[in-house]
């Protein structure tokens, strides 16, 4: 998607392996072919041995319609899936912690009750708040409550995954592909696989 | 069947079921383990470089020449970061090679200790893939999986790093252990329905050309290459990595395109209405300004790497595939044709445009030892060469008629290639005539090599085209820095004879044309190494030209 000043987004969810250094390869790869990581989530798949990793990509879009061949390459890479034309759901968390003395206090918590987030901790001078959704709610979330003094924020990057129904996926107005640039379709090799 | 053996015994029993005979490496105080057990494996020849990077060039040499993986051994620290050129050369330009290096010991890793160097780290960048082995039941399977990954897919090196206490460890290995790499596709054949739209494209082209890349030398595709260009009568350019890959002699044959190839194969794919191109990565040489890179035509890319695709000229048809199979899924759809008019018209590019024309002058040039090499060994040498001037001038001059008989770094362009990659397809092709074209500054990058090659009785046959000078940086300085000539001429350069007998290798020197071509026959009737000194002209611009990131508007095809 176009985020002007010709940058744009890309979506990657990849399964990799669990070996040492993989993360070094993936960072080194963004490195050396200036693909820039907006957001990275890292976690344990439902395969054992492997993570699944979400990387958010910008770059130039001839440079972001790479990243999934590239990531390809890399041998402890076992799936690379470019989705970000493709129907997904996505999540992002975020822990802000407010400024909320008595006297603001309640209109904190009515911010935090109209954005769906919860209240994970409570001080005497401050709340922490857990929201999680789409990036534009969590950043307007985080802009109203500027007002009241944000002491700390904490984002992790996206994840996402392909929806398992046909419903669209709702637009957070962020992640859409650009419609006029040709599809990049990563090419699929037939024939031998790795195992032998 | 399992056995139970030390780490270096496994290596070496992994590197024998790989088909290895020959390894070129130097010892060091981590890699003395597997170094000790090499007296128990007399078919694994050892060959000892003067210096790592000798070492990693002989290995690309003898994989390039010989198609089996080059095998590299270097200590930890200094050792393996004297690898780091070679590794480069290789994974520029694709060449399948597997280096082992020691490690300092397991628990000492990450202190700081004496030869340590994280060469896993410092060498992820720069090749296909590498290993730092913790364990020596792993070993085995490593060096299989390290020799798979080298040689199958978009081949390249790979490094397997082993700590000298795994060198030393017991552990097991079994020959037959099934290769694990859920993460690494080889691509066969293509996609049916991408062979089809090529074939297509290639039906309805008036002005085709083939573009033969590296790909096409690496897949041993050769016989598949001329099948087709003669088939449908299309003009064959190659890039510089893919010379050798047909014949020179040949009608259908019409050089190589770019910075310096000849002015008639740019024009012909500046006006083609198809590039085929067959395992090139549309180099920025070959391409100059992306924008303007042929613009007229419509682009058929066949590589084995999806990544290669788009990357840097967008294409109508992309076929991602080996290139061998690939031919045989094309070759059957595509129609005869005559191109007779398209034909006519790259015969008249070559008329108009020769290109190759040497200056008329009685002094000796590069250009003439070039040729008189092409003469007297009849096209038929393997030529390695090392970077600049005397590299385009052999490719230019130099007609080849063997199919991958030609050497050289393309994508790295390493100076100093040119004496240890002379080595290694002479240890893989003992038969054969090999003749290295040096720079006189590459060739005192490497020539401590020359050791090796004395004492491995090696016949190589090495030209200095010596002109006291980094020509190709004269040149630059000279078209783009307004000749303000800075730290290009050597003042201080040995007597290449008398070096070469202080090695006990044949010299001689030739300083006029005249005395070129019994030179060359002396020096190959010469049953061991000799090195000839050509005295050339000290200043001298090599053309054609298109200067870097312009087009084909730009060349510069003569002096002016
Ligand atoms: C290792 C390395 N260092 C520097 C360069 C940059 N460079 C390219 S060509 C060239 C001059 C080569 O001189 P020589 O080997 O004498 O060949 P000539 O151009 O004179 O034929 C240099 C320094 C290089 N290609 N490789
Ligand atoms: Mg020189």
């Amino acid at each position: 998607m176009a985020l002007g000043n010709g940058t744009f987004q890309r979506t990657i969810s990849a399964l990799v392996q669990d070996k040492p250094g993989v993360l070094a390869r993936i960072s080194g790869l963004f490195r050396r072919r200036g693909f820039n990581i907006a957001s990275l989530a890292v976690g344990r798949s439902e395969r054992p041995g492997m993570s699944r990793m979400t990387f958010v990509v910008e770059g130039p879009d001839e440079v972001v319609r790479h990243v999934a061949a590239q990531l390809d390459r890399l041998i402890d890479v076992v799936e690379v899936h470019d989705i970000t034309e493709q129907n997904i759901v996505w999540r992002e968390l975020a822990l802000i912690k407010v400024s909320a003395p008595a006297a603001t206090r309640s209109e904190v918590l009515e911010l935090a009750n109209v954005y769906r987030s919860n209240v994970i901790d409570i001080g005497i001078e401050s709340l922490t708040l857990e929201i999680s959704g789409g990036r534009q709610k969590i950043d307007t979330l985080i802009e109203l409550l500027k007002k009241f003094g944000l002491l700390e924020v904490i984002r992790t990057g996206r994840v996402a995954t392909l929806r398992g129904t046909l419903i669209e996926g709702e637009d957070d107005g962020l992640f859409q592909a650009d419609a006029s640039a040709p599809t990049y379709i990563l090419p699929v090799p037939t024939g031998e696989t790795g195992s032998v | 069947m399992s056995k139970h053996l030390s780490g270096s015994q496994i290596v070496c029993e992994a590197l024998l079921n790989e088909g290895v005979d020959v390894v070129f490496g130097i010892p060091g105080g981590a890699i003395l383990p597997l170094y000790g057990v090499l007296s128990e494996y007399p078919d694994l020849r050892h060959i000892l470089s003067r210096h790592e990077q000798g070492a990693a060039h002989a290995a690309d040499g003898y994989a390039r020449s010989t198609g089996k993986v080059g095998v590299a051994f270097a200590t930890s620290g200094p050792g393996a970061t004297n690898l780091v050129t070679g590794l480069a050369t290789a994974m520029m330009d694709s060449v399948p090679m597997v280096a082992i290096t020691g490690q300092v010991g397991r628990t000492a890793i990450g202190t700081d200790a004496f030869q340590e160097a994280d060469i896993t780290g410092a060498s992820m960048p720069l090749t296909k893939h590498n290993y730092l082995v913790m364990r020596a039941d792993d070993l085995g399977a490593t060096v299989h999986e390290a020799f798979h990954i080298a040689r199958t897919g978009r081949s390249g090196p790979v490094l397997i790093d082993v700590p000298k206490d795994v060198f030393t460890e017991m552990g097991d290995y079994d020959p037959e252990a099934p290769i694990d790499l859920p993460g690494y596709r080889v691509p066969g054949k293509a996609d049916e329905s991408q062979v089809e739209a090529a074939a297509e494209l290639i039906n309805q082209a008036e002005r085709p050309v083939i573009l033969a890349g590296h790909g096409v030398v690496l897949s041993r595709s050769f016989d598949e290459l001329m099948e087709l260009a003669e088939k449908a009568q299309i003009p064959v350019v190659t890039t510089l990595l893919g010379i050798s890959s047909f014949p020179e002699d040949h009608v259908l044959s019409t050089g190589f395109p770019g910075m310096h190839g000849m002015a008639y194969a740019s024009l012909a794919v500046d006006e083609a209405d198809l590039i085929i191109n067959f395992g090139s990565r549309f180099d920025d040489r070959i391409i100059g300004d992306a924008l303007r890179f042929s613009t007229g035509s419509k682009k058929i890319h066949v590589d084995i790497d999806p990544a290669e695709i788009n990357k840097s000229i967008r294409v109508e048809a992309p076929v991602v595939g080996n290139i061998k199979d690939v031919f045989g899924q094309l070759i059957p759809k595509v129609k005869q044709a005559t191109h007779v008019g398209w034909l006519q018209h790259i015969e008249h590019l070559k008329a108009e445009h020769p290109s190759l024309k040497i200056p008329e002058s009685d002094r000796l040039m590069g250009q003439h030892v070039v040729k008189a090499l092409s003469d007297v060994t009849k096209g038929e040498a393997i030529i390695t060469t090392g970077v600049g001037q005397h590299q385009m001038w052999a490719a230019q001059h130099y007609q080849f008629k063997n199919a991958n008989s030609w050497l050289s770094s393309g994508g790295a362009g390493t100076m100093g290639y040119e004496v240890p990659s002379a080595i290694g397809a002479q240890v893989g092709n003992p038969d054969k005539l090999v003749w290295s074209i040096c720079g006189d500054g590459g060739f005192q990058m490497t020539l401590m090599e020359l050791a090796t090659v004395v004492e491995n009785k090696l016949p190589v046959k090495y030209a200095i085209l010596n002109n006291n000078h980094l020509g190709m940086i004269t040149q630059w300085q000279g078209f783009f820095y307004n000749g303000d000539y800075q730290a290009e001429t050597y003042t201080a350069n040995p007597d290449f004879v008398k070096l070469a007998e202080a090695y006990e290798i044949k010299g001689i020197r030739v300083t006029r044309q005249d005395d070129l071509e019994a030179a060359i026959a002396e020096a190959n009737a010469h049953d061991g190494p000799v090195v000839v000194d050509c005295v050339i002209e000290k200043v001298d611009d090599l053309y054609p030209m298109i200067p870097a990131g312009q087009s084909v508007q730009e060349l510069i095809e003569e002096p002016n």
